[in-house]
């Protein structure tokens, strides 16, 4: 396409809304089948052990690492301020706020969000959905949205696992390497940590992010092209999409939520 | 599910909210600084202005009622030349004095506005003449010395630092 | 709408059914009917709309005008109820099976009736040996579809098909691509079924050897629309050029070798031999 050609410019304009608008179509059918979904709520339990399970030891894995490294940098520039034992709080709040779902939601995409689009894309390539079509069984509730809600579900709590082994991976570098005096680590991120404000918000973010991941992902496999090519391609894009959409939320609910 | 005849609205109604979205944060975060009152310009010279920055507020009895927009370099007089973009809802005497300031004891400095009396009012595009430049701690220390060199002087006593 | 007692006699009706992907029309003015407990076969030159016609009818696709009935009621003016209510009267075999590749043989197979019906599962268990028992794999039941092959899976899908037992069975290219043993078996399979059962059979197919040998009704697509219809020996002694050529009796015909273009000459800037 030639941008400056008005007609091919307007052209993809067009396209680009109208698949913006499918997508918004989408959500809203997912989201709508709420009720339905959770009525049959052993479909949405298989799907939560397939995303969130086998997504455990990655996210537990890259938080234990998180939370070490948090706590080495914080330490580093802590101690010059004579506030070595804000370690604690510092590490707490900057897992429970920004890198526990923001993380999580990144790791998700790339481990579930790939697997959710090659599995719907390659059962629409080989038909299996219009075979349930003709079955009278609607595919979107009966594959679709028990993925979608068990993803949104899924999301929070491995969140919560990622900033939980972060604080202890930071409590392991702080406490029982460096030195710092358990008894302030744990008091001073009482003290620093609210629950509605810190924690309440993170789980939100992740909440929001467990909605925009796992509907990235469901869309992609749906529209992707029914080759092998297709499929791969929409992986791809499933990992780029998803990721700029959490970074981009992150930004937003950031704002709303911690600014002054 | 099929594609439909008003996806391309529905796609414009989605942007337009995420366009609204992003607005509404960037507004609640105060990082948007988008002046919709409208505004009358005025300059003015310092000799020093300090650690003045441009965006630095301009207040009067500690309320935010201009700009810094930019700060400038007089050549010939050898003084900073400042340029302010000030609310149009309020006008100040043209005798008021402009004065640099420091928020709190470590923070950011700003321009201070202490009205006068006269009866006309700055217009847009006057020149202010009463400036008191920023404090420089270099000179207050001179000064002190100075002063208790003068003293001393005087009577006929030798200073000494008392720690 | 059709009232039980009185059925119409044709179970599937197009009238003057247009339909296209895009601007050119793959289905123009056709108009045809199914005749109930009879196997009609749906066949045409590839890309003549053939599957475009079973997709009409299992209300995958709306026609762009004219009208679909499926025992009398239209299809395309259905909402999406009335529409599934329709379509578990029919049962759609795919070209490749469609089996869904996490469940078992047995699973595939019990898949609509455990979705459809509250039925116990011993009486679920029942149904779906006896559904496999007639395309003949019964012992197949607890092999995943990954372990079978192409023609098996097919037969599965068959199977899946009659599980609600349906009115009408739609067959999409049963006979592409199996070895002459299978491709016997296959059609000896729909015509059994068609018989025992007392169902429908719409066959859309371009095997013209074993697709004549079970039809009670052969009818041939050209141009979007009928080009010729009647018992496979009516068709044999016909005389449509198109006829021939699909038959085989004739080498040339209406449907054309080479993709228009430009010709010889222009393209190879030879001149034309005397």
């Amino acid at each position: 396409m030639k941008w400056w050609h008005p007609g091919d410019l307007g052209f993809t304009v067009r396209s680009w809304l109208g698949g913006i608008g499918y997508g918004a179509r989408f959500l809203a059918r997912l989201l709508s089948l709420a009720g339905p979904t959770f009525g049959r709520f052993g479909l949405v339990r298989d799907q939560i052990h397939f995303l969130g399970n086998y997504s455990l030891a990655i996210i537990a894995v890259s938080g234990l690492f998180v939370g070490f490294v948090l706590a080495l940098q914080g330490y580093n520039i802590l101690q010059r301020y004579g506030s070595a034992e804000a370690v604690g709080m510092m590490v707490a709040l900057s897992l429970l706020r920004e890198l526990g779902p923001v993380v999580t939601a990144l790791l998700f995409a790339g481990r579930a969000g790939t697997s959710l689009t090659a599995e719907i894309g390659l059962m629409k390539s080989g038909e299996q959905f219009s075979a349930l079509e003709m079955m009278a069984i609607d595919p979107i509730r009966r594959i679709v949205a028990p993925r979608f809600w068990a993803g949104v579900i899924v999301m929070p709590l491995l969140a919560a696992v990622f900033s939980a082994v972060g604080i202890l991976g930071g409590w392991v570098v702080s406490v029982v390497m460096i030195g710092v005096d358990p008894g302030a680590f744990w008091s001073q991120m009482q003290g620093g940590v609210e629950v509605w404000a810190d924690v309440g918000n993170g789980v939100l973010k992740s909440v929001v992010f467990g909605v925009a991941v796992t509907f990235v992902a469901l869309l992609q496999g749906y529209v992707a092209k029914p080759t092998a090519d297709g499929v791969a391609r929409a992986t791809t894009k499933t990992v780029v999409m998803a990721s700029l959409a959490v970074l981009g939320l992150d930004f937003v609910l950031t704002a709303l939520m911690f600014s002054y | 599910m099929g594609r439909s005849k008003n996806d391309v609205w529905v796609g414009l109604f989605v942007m337009l909210g995420a366009v609204a979205l992003v607005f509404l944060a960037l507004q609640s975060a105060n990082l948007l600084s988008l002046n919709w009152s409208s505004t009358y310009r005025l300059t003015a010279h310092f000799d020093n202005i300090g650690g003045l920055k441009p965006k630095a507020a301009v207040r009067s009895a500690g309320v935010v009622v201009g700009r810094v927009t930019q700060i400038g370099f007089d050549d010939e007089r050898f003084q900073a030349v400042i340029t302010l973009d000030m609310d149009s809802r309020f006008h100040f005497p043209k005798d008021s004095a402009l004065k640099i300031l420091t928020s709190g004891l470590l923070g950011d400095q700003y321009v201070g506005i202490e009205a006068g009396a006269d009866d006309a009012d700055w217009s847009a595009g006057d020149n202010v003449t009463h400036t008191q430049s920023a404090v420089v701690l270099e000179n207050l220390i001179s000064q002190f010395l100075f002063n208790s060199a003068a003293d001393q002087g005087s009577d006929g006593k030798s200073a000494t630092l008392k720690k | 709408m059709a009232h039980p007692d009185f059925p119409t006699p044709a179970l599937i009706e197009l009238r003057d059914v247009t339909f296209g992907y895009g601007e050119r029309p793959v289905l123009a003015a056709l108009s045809l009917t199914v005749p109930r407990g009879q196997v009609t076969a749906v066949m045409g030159a590839s890309g003549g709309g053939k599957t475009t016609v079973l997709r009409l009818i299992g209300g995958q696709q709306r026609a762009q005008s004219g009208a679909v009935l499926f025992d009398g009621q239209d299809i395309g003016a259905m909402d999406p109820d009335a529409l599934y209510t329709a379509r578990r009267r029919m049962g759609m075999l795919f070209q490749f099976g469609a089996l869904f590749t996490d469940l078992s043989v047995f699973d595939n197979v019990a898949f609509p009736l455990r979705e459809h019906t509250a039925l116990p599962e011993s009486l679920i268990r029942d149904i779906v040996l006896m559904k496999l028992n007639a395309v003949g794999l019964r012992g197949a039941r607890d092999l995943m579809p990954a372990q079978i092959s192409g023609g098996m899976a097919r037969r599965v899908a068959l199977a899946r098909a009659i599980a609600q037992d349906p009115e009408l069975v739609m067959y999409d290219e049963p006979f592409a691509g199996l070895d002459p043993v299978s491709l016997a078996m296959s059609a000896r399979m729909i015509r059994q079924l068609n018989t025992t059962l007392g169902i429908t059979s719409l066959v859309v197919s371009h095997d013209v050897g074993e697709t004549f040998a079970i039809a009670d009704q052969v009818i041939i697509l050209g141009d979007g629309q009928v080009a010729a219809s009647g018992t496979p020996a009516e068709l044999r002694a016909s005389s449509n050029p198109l006829v021939r050529q699909f038959l085989g009796l004739a080498t040339d015909g209406p449907v054309r070798f080479h993709y228009p273009g430009p010709t010889v000459e222009e393209d190879f800037s030879v001149e034309a031999m005397p």
